[in-house]
């Protein structure tokens, strides 16, 4: 009992660190820019092929800081070029144009690239055993994985909270005019927040290439757990996305390791009643819907708190 | 205004004709490819449309059959069986008689029915599906249909050819099966189930496990799970990367067990088991694989991988269907389904991968050949020249399930046409 508890919660948390490495630069986006980026798993998935890219040619760690820049900088040319001019039509103009572009990338992806998984790999530096429970390794790469998101969270954190720049950024969410008054050129930090954001989406795609399959369809696998994320932690709110992450690897993880089903739990009323159809709704197993139960999560919170965990807003 | 208008259906003439012109060219047999060749499932369907290009070349620089061109045409389904009926009936509009279909038991079934009940509508206009990798046991089973050939072994086939595998190997004593949450996970499960437990009671199940399809990003607690099961053997009839995240998560932990699979060669497949540096533990089980050491499959072998670098990946099948039907159709003179298909009935065929024989069965058209369990890890470079996706790491061979420990009996009741 206390191997699977102990092993589920350390499954738990390093699969809720790899959902917030992948989260915070969507919900940094959301946050200070009020978009909501759908192209963000694609910015995360050129992050991946980039870090590829790089890594075979001048190693890993060459990649995990370049291959982030670049994709920043296609960040800032998408932002300016694009988004800028379709941000005056409104919140639906940005999701369209945003959601148009996660297929464009995608296409070019798979011109440059095929539509076969590559052969991204865990670099030797980084390829060992960090430590063993219960017989069951722990890579040392996964651990690269949970610091690094915890890094991110703290440096994030202290930037929008504590630092000038952050304090402008977020007062140019709300009071655009009055920030460009003063001086600060609104334009060009939403252009800069935008980088940041896409770069973060990067980083998350070289760490989590190796860790994953790295293959031109991984954007839109990803896709929909990251707003479920972001949407239970409360839009816009960055420790309530790393609540939400690692409440969401821990569920998930404890559900499967769960053999209960419904017959279980009501017992004796449950045996041999009802129809066929009805007895299959008593044997399905938590551990077989786990996955879909941050969806179900995701409901409940639109229902009874729409704002989100930590969520400032009600929209 | 007017003039603009008759330019306009002036032009429009001229598209149609310009499209329709093909079709009245007499000269060519057409073959219509049905399956995915865009979004998500493309990666797998382009594999087919570029073997049967390739074969197609092939035929025709030998001067084609019956001396007339093979022509083979792509139509993108986008793995829907609703999408897959427009661009069936799109390909019959355009001539085509041969449809190719492959990708997804739920389109396959929506294919056969399809198929069946156009040419009982359309006497004297056959129209024949030839299917090489729908194995959903009920398609040669109580759906059966004249109009439907099929080339892969299904579900049956295969579990009954993996556990006579099974039987022999005295070291599996626990196993664990984890399958995909719909329809062919389901059946792979049970049919698995019964069988062991007919032919080797004495092996202990020690879990069933289902999780949803293509959704699952970390399959850490499931390996959990086998390791706290005391496995020894993992079934599992996953494919693409709901097999890759599992073999990989496998590998972190530090799983020792044997996988039997069938789709382990699929793309990204022998990547991800070299990454997890599983040596010698994923069998898979094919009609062939590159490193039987059989001489015409091996050049032809090289020739596609020369021709089609970044996608190495062919299905020995393929091969055994055009081969049959372009035979078939030398006998019956005719490139007409209608005049062809009682050819392939019953036909024996020497199969692409090792030359052994195969037979198409006339009770249900379902294809026996023989069937073989090889294994992945680092190859001897003097007998075994592939190796996978630039691994390293190739199939190796791990025991031949002869034709006749496949056969396994059907419940179809064909209804011929008269």
């Amino acid at each position: 009992m206390i191997e699977i508890v102990l092993i589920s919660t350390l499954n738990g948390v390093l699969y809720g660190m790899l959902l917030f490495l992948m989260a915070s630069g969507l919900t940094i986006i959301f946050s200070m820019m009020g978009v909501l980026n759908f192209a963000h798993a694609s910015f995360y998935m050129l992050g991946a092929f980039f870090g590829f890219e790089i890594s075979r040619r001048i190693g890993f760690w060459p990649g995990l800081v370049l291959a982030p820049l670049l994709v920043g900088l296609i960040g800032v040319a998408v932002e300016r070029y694009g988004l800028r001019r379709v941000h005056r039509h409104g919140h639906v103009a940005e999701l369209l144009f945003t959601f148009g572009l996660t297929f464009v990338i995608q296409e070019v992806v798979e011109m440059v690239w095929g539509k076969l998984p590559v052969d991204y790999r865990v670099p030797p530096s980084l390829d060992f055993p960090a430590f063993t429970i219960f017989a069951t390794n722990y890579p040392a790469f996964k651990l690269f994985e949970l610091l690094t998101a915890l890094a991110i969270f703290a440096a994030l954190l202290v930037v929008v909270t504590r630092t000038r720049i952050g304090l402008v950024v977020q007062a140019a969410l709300t009071h655009p005019a009055m920030v460009a008054m003063l001086g600060h050129n609104v334009d060009r930090i939403f252009m800069l927040v935008f980088g940041v954001g896409a770069a973060l989406a990067a980083v998350a795609g070289v760490i989590a290439g190796p860790a994953l399959v790295t293959q031109s369809n991984m954007a839109a696998l990803l896709g929909p757990i990251l707003f479920v994320v972001v949407v239970i932690g409360g839009l816009g709110s960055l420790p309530g996305a790393f609540l939400a992450s690692l409440l969401i690897g821990l569920v998930q993880t404890f559900a499967v390791a769960s053999n209960a089903s419904l017959a279980d739990l009501l017992g004796p009323l449950a045996a041999g009643s009802g129809s066929s159809f009805l007895r299959d709704i008593w044997n399905v197993t938590v551990a077989q819907v786990a996955p879909i139960i941050p969806y179900l999560l995701l409901v409940l919170i639109l229902i009874f708190r729409p704002r989100g965990l930590m969520g400032q807003r009600e929209s | 205004m007017a003039k603009a208008f008759v330019l306009g259906a002036v032009m429009l003439c001229g598209l149609g004709a310009g499209i329709v012109a093909p079709a009245l060219a007499e000269d060519t047999i057409k073959i219509g490819y049905v399956d995915p060749l865009s979004g998500g499932g493309a990666s797998i369907g382009q594999i087919g449309l570029n073997q049967l290009k390739f074969i197609a070349d092939d035929v025709n620089g030998k001067g084609g059959v019956l001396g007339k061109k093979i022509e083979i045409i792509g139509y993108d389904n986008k793995l829907s069986p609703q999408v897959t009926l427009v661009q069936v009936q799109k390909a019959i509009d355009e001539g085509v008689q041969i449809i190719v279909q492959g990708n997804g038991s739920s389109v396959g079934a929506a294919v056969e029915s399809f198929v069946t009940k156009y040419n009982e509508r359309n006497p004297g206009k056959a129209v024949v599906y030839l299917n090489y990798a729908a194995i959903d046991p009920s398609m040669t089973n109580q759906n059966c249909s004249y109009w439907h050939f099929s080339w892969d072994a299904n579900v049956d086939i295969k579990l009954e050819a993996l556990t006579n595998f099974m039987k022999t190997k005295k070291d599996i004593k626990k196993v664990y099966l984890i399958d995909q949450d719909y329809s062919f996970g389901h059946s792979v499960a049970d049919t698995t189930v019964a069988m062991l437990k007919e032919k080797r009671p004495d092996i202990q199940i020690v879990g069933n496990e289902f999780h949803p399809l293509v959704k699952v990003t970390d399959f850490s607690p499931y390996i959990a799970k086998i390791k706290a099961s005391g496995a020894d053997t993992v079934v599992t009839g996953n494919w693409g990367q709901d097999l890759a995240l599992l073999v990989k998560a496998a590998g972190d932990a530090g799983l020792k067990v044997n996988w039997y699979t069938f789709y382990a060669g699929g793309s990204g497949g022998p990547t991800a088991i070299k990454q997890a540096n599983l040596p010698d533990q994923v069998y898979q089980l094919t009609e062939g694989f590159n490193n039987l050491p059989y001489k015409p499959a091996q050049e032809v072998v090289r020739a596609y991988i020369a021709r089609y670098k970044s996608e190495p990946i062919y299905y020995p099948r393929l091969f055994n269907l055009t081969g049959m039907v372009f035979e078939a159709m030398k006998e019956a003179n005719s490139a007409d389904p209608a005049k062809f298909a009682p050819k392939l009935e019953g036909m024996k065929y020497a199969t692409f991968a090792s030359g052994q024989e195969g037979f198409m069965r006339k009770d249900d058209h379902q294809f026996f050949q023989p069937l073989y369990m090889s294994v992945f890890g680092a190859l001897d470079a003097a007998s075994q020249p592939f190796d996978e996706e630039s691994t390293g790491w190739g199939w190796k061979m791990a025991a031949e399930i002869p034709t006749k420990d496949t056969l396994y009996p059907t419940t179809c009741k064909m209804k011929r046409p008269n």
